[in-house]
């Protein structure tokens, strides 16, 4: 680090996207971010340069539609002493119904960025219209699959992936008022896989009502850990729940 | 009550989903009531259109702040999002609470182009209400609709049950007192409320005009009843400054156009730019004080979290004390906050401006000279002087732009060849004043083929066809291909020619736009959806020519579709402006002039509200002052402070 920079404030923060703003794109959200920052008045930095920007850095995109317990950013603050349940509390009236800031941290620097960092996601997948049995045998072949090969396009070249090594978990889990709910666990290096992926990969290809990520995991020395507990010091929880 | 739950099951399968979710910052969710008139103000185009429209939002705050209204919006649902209604049998909705269309009493539309007709018809279907007015019942929805569009609203006479002319702001409430006692009365008698809406000031019931024709020519268009007014007045709010609306500006939660603060800085606009009907119909200038325009901008900034505002009006330079509304402006957000001013005037002091604003995101700049040669610009009396124009070029270079669009009109009255290549002739010499200041300067030149408009002096001019504007546009584009920097991209002609069909139609048109949109024709200001075989054999079947409708002169003393409305200004007014036109002579701002009297101040005891008593610095647009002195600005200083004196008319 070049003693002569300004002191900056990394804090990651958590936060969830659920109800009606799950239709917003990841780009939309960003967006709201940018906004909802700069009206709680707490000094972003800035990019340098002809356009400046505030220095956020978002984590794995979320598909528009899905909701989510477990989004993150990173965001560069000015100062060495940003704290984050100022940041937290400043939150709560500035962001729109649908998105929660849920908890934060203070990462150290030199810390890896969370698209680098995370490993896997857990998924909570509703599927309707499907009998528990039904799903259950397909979890069962999903498992059963020595491989489970998906083409995909990128940059105008076909290229075909297997999913297997991807699936870290899979189980039928307790049905909702309306469906059967099914949960998974992906994994996201070098690419995040997909669930709608994971359910169009096997006949019957599923499309499912509602899917939730619930958790994001970084693998380190072992353990499964919250992008959280990666911070300098314990995180900080707001007191708004999950809505 | 809340179509949410299958909606929610279709949003997966269309486009852009977030366009039908709500939930924008400033998004009111009101408790209907049986007492309370409920509106559903629809802007019959896409959500990222007709969400920033300025005009919509202002009602939608002025009904809420009612205890005997409540209001909320809906937008014309994209084909995809459309098929997938239909399909489940779902109605138009509100995006605020998602209600159905149905459980509102008054369906208002904005209006501000013609080629959305169809969308509006669509948009009542999917509603629920028979599409023709003689069709609905007493519980069906009553369809308004304000707007520009409204001043010649007759090829919608039969699909529409109010027009509103003028700014809204009072009017709204007046109807709304009408409305209030119809619902409290159970809703009797559909003839009643009409006959009620129609003694309100400013409001046009189409149904209660008889029209006679004789052959293609129209006639008369007179009142059945004899407390139907014969003319129509157009609404004006004397002072904008009773009016700080929108007071909470809806913040979307996606992209949408003209996605910033907007801040409505004044209202009119008196440069007399003989094509332009916002120019002739919005009158008088009415600014808004500039203490209230810092406080808006201040408190819209902090309470939407943008760093971006925008000063509107049709020529935001004019604007008295603009430069100091400016550097307030910048300085008072608490990052960066970055001004835009569209409608700019062509001159060097403009550009001063936009030096000053656009120290932190230099864009493109845009100029409108809307004409190639002097003798054209004094027909159209956008009294541009060609060295205000390149000197604005100049400084522009000189202060480091590198990109400069022109916006230009094609087929206006008198037009020749020679006006026409002026286009060109223009754009080289703009270019090549920016070789010395960058090594790759670039002008786009944007061409657009003239639509005349109703309540403008050039109502009477026949429009050019396809075929001519055709050729003018490929005369300009064989002229300038050749030329390093200069772009040219022009508006389809076809398109031109329904807008004509459109804007200066009696109520047989609609007939046409009825059997475009029973063809499946909306969306037809999106060129993907455009289909302009469709508009001619609609005119075909139902007997009607387009050369009748657009391309022939009209004659002084000629019926149109419009005599029965006023806009203010006096038909013998706008005919000596058009023969002023053609003999090429020019007409002063009367902002800083005296008065001629075109009915728009007199007619209704307002005049003009202007802070500043003498004309803007760096100019001779339309001030009838052609500098004497011209010399070209090396470069143009930016000044903080001081221009003009600043006295209260």
């Amino acid at each position: 680090m070049n003693p002569n920079q300004p002191p900056r404030t990394r804090i990651r923060l958590r936060y969830s996207k659920t109800g009606r703003i799950r239709f917003t794109s990841h780009r939309d959200v960003a967006r709201i971010w940018e906004r909802s920052l700069r009206r709680t008045g707490l000094p972003v930095a800035q990019t340098e340069g002809f356009s400046p920007r505030a220095k956020l850095h978002f984590g794995l995109a979320l598909a528009t539609g899905y909701e989510s317990d477990a989004e993150y950013l990173d965001v560069d603050f000015k100062g060495a002493d940003v704290a984050v349940d100022e940041v937290l509390k400043a939150l709560v009236s500035v962001l729109p119904c649908g998105i929660a800031a849920t908890g934060g941290t203070v990462l150290l620097p030199g810390e890896m960025s969370l698209q680098q960092a995370v490993t896997s996601c857990d998924w909570d997948i509703e599927l309707i219209d499907v009998t528990a049995d039904d799903v259950a045998g397909w979890v069962d072949r999903v498992r059963g699959a020595t491989t489970i090969m998906i083409t995909r396009e990128r940059k105008g070249q076909q290229i075909t992936d297997d999913l297997t090594p991807q699936i870290r978990a899979l189980e039928v889990g307790e049905p909702t008022n309306r469906g059967v709910r099914l949960l998974a666990t992906l994994g996201t290096q070098p690419r995040a896989a997909r669930p709608s992926e994971l359910l169009t990969a096997f006949e019957p290809r599923y499309y499912p009502v509602l899917v939730r990520r619930t958790r994001q995991w970084i693998e380190q020395d072992g353990a499964r850990l919250d992008p959280l507990e990666v911070g300098a010091a314990p995180a900080q929880h707001t007191l708004v729940g999950v809505q | 009550m809340s179509l949410w739950p299958e909606l929610e099951l279709m949003l997966p399968e269309v486009s852009k989903p977030a366009r039908y979710i709500g939930g924008e910052g400033g998004m009111v969710e009101p408790e209907h009531h049986p007492s309370k008139v409920a509106w559903l103000l629809a802007y019959p185009d896409t959500y990222e259109i007709g969400l920033p429209n300025q005009g919509l939002q202002i009602l939608y705050e002025i009904l809420n702040e009612r205890d005997d209204a409540v209001a909320e919006r809906a937008y014309a649902p994209w084909v995809d999002m459309e098929a997938e209604m239909r399909a489940a049998g779902l109605p138009l909705f509100s995006v605020d609470t998602h209600r159905r269309a149905g459980d509102f009493d008054v369906l208002a539309f904005n209006l501000s182009a013609e080629l959305v007709y169809t969308n509006l018809l669509n948009c009542i279907d999917l509603a629920g209400a028979p599409v023709r007015t003689e069709q609905r019942a007493d519980d069906d929805l009553l369809i308004g609709a304000g707007g520009h569009c409204t001043y010649n609203p007759e090829p919608l006479a039969d699909f529409v049950d109010f027009f509103v002319l003028g700014d809204g702001e009072e009017v709204v409430s007046e109807i709304n007192a009408v409305l209030c006692d119809w619902k409290r009365s159970g809703k009797k008698g559909r003839q009643s409320v009409l006959r009620a809406l129609a003694a309100v000031e400013g409001v046009y019931v189409p149904s209660l005009y008889d029209v006679v024709y004789e052959g293609p020519a129209l006639v008369s268009v007179t009142p059945r009843f004899a407390d139907v007014p014969a003319v129509v007045e157009k609404r004006t709010v004397a002072d904008l400054a009773a009016w700080p609306y929108p007071k909470h500006q809806l913040v979307p939660l996606t992209e949408v156009v003209h996605d910033r603060l907007n801040v409505e800085v004044f209202r009119g606009c008196t440069r007399g730019c003989r094509f332009c009907q916002a120019g002739m119909i919005t009158r008088p200038v009415r600014e808004r004080p500039a203490e209230q325009v810092r406080t808006m901008v201040a408190d819209g900034l902090a309470r939407s979290g943008y760093d971006e505002v925008a000063l509107t009006s049709l020529s935001t330079a004019d604007f008295s004390g603009i430069q100091e509304v400016v550097a307030a402006t910048m300085d008072c957000g608490a990052g960066e906050v970055s001004v835009s001013l569209p409608s700019l005037r062509v001159d060097a002091f403009t550009v001063g401006l936009a030096a000053q604003i656009q120290r932190a995101r230099r864009t493109g700049l845009t100029f409108a000279p809307e004409a190639g040669s002097w003798r054209m610009r004094q027909v159209i009396n956008k009294l541009i002087d060609e060295r205000d124009l390149y000197g604005a070029v100049e400084s522009a270079f000189s202060q480091g732009w590198r990109r400069m669009k022109l916006y230009f009109l094609t087929g206006l009255p008198t037009e020749t060849d020679v006006d026409t290549l002026a286009i060109g002739e223009l754009a080289r010499n703009c270019v090549e004043l920016g070789r010395s200041h960058t090594k790759n300067p670039s002008v786009t030149v944007s061409l657009g083929g003239f639509v005349p408009k109703p309540f403008t002096p050039f109502q009477w001019f026949g429009q050019n066809t396809v075929a001519e504007l055709q050729r003018k546009i490929f005369l300009l584009r064989d002229d300038i291909k050749r030329n390093r920097g200069v772009q040219m991209k022009w508006h389809d002609p076809k398109a031109s020619l329904v807008e004509g069909i459109a804007s200066r139609g009696d109520r047989r048109i609609g007939r046409v736009i009825e059997d475009v949109w029973r063809q499946g024709g909306t969306f037809q200001e999106w060129s993907e959806h455009f289909d302009y075989d469709r508009w001619t054999q609609a005119m075909d079947r139902h007997g009607l020519s387009a050369d009748w409708y657009v391309h022939r002169h009209r004659t002084e003393h000629e019926v149109l579709p419009w005599d029965h409305l006023s806009a203010g200004l006096h038909k013998d007014f706008l005919w000596q402006d058009w023969r002023d036109a053609l003999n090429e002579v020019g007409l002063e701002d009367c902002r800083w002039t005296p008065c001629y009297d075109c009915g728009a101040c007199t007619g209704y005891s307002i005049e003009h509200i202007v802070a500043s008593a003498v004309p803007p610095a760096g100019g001779s647009q339309g001030t009838g002052q052609v500098p004497t002195d011209y010399q070209p600005p090396a470069a143009v200083s930016v000044q903080l402070s001081g221009v003009g004196s600043r006295t209260s008319s």
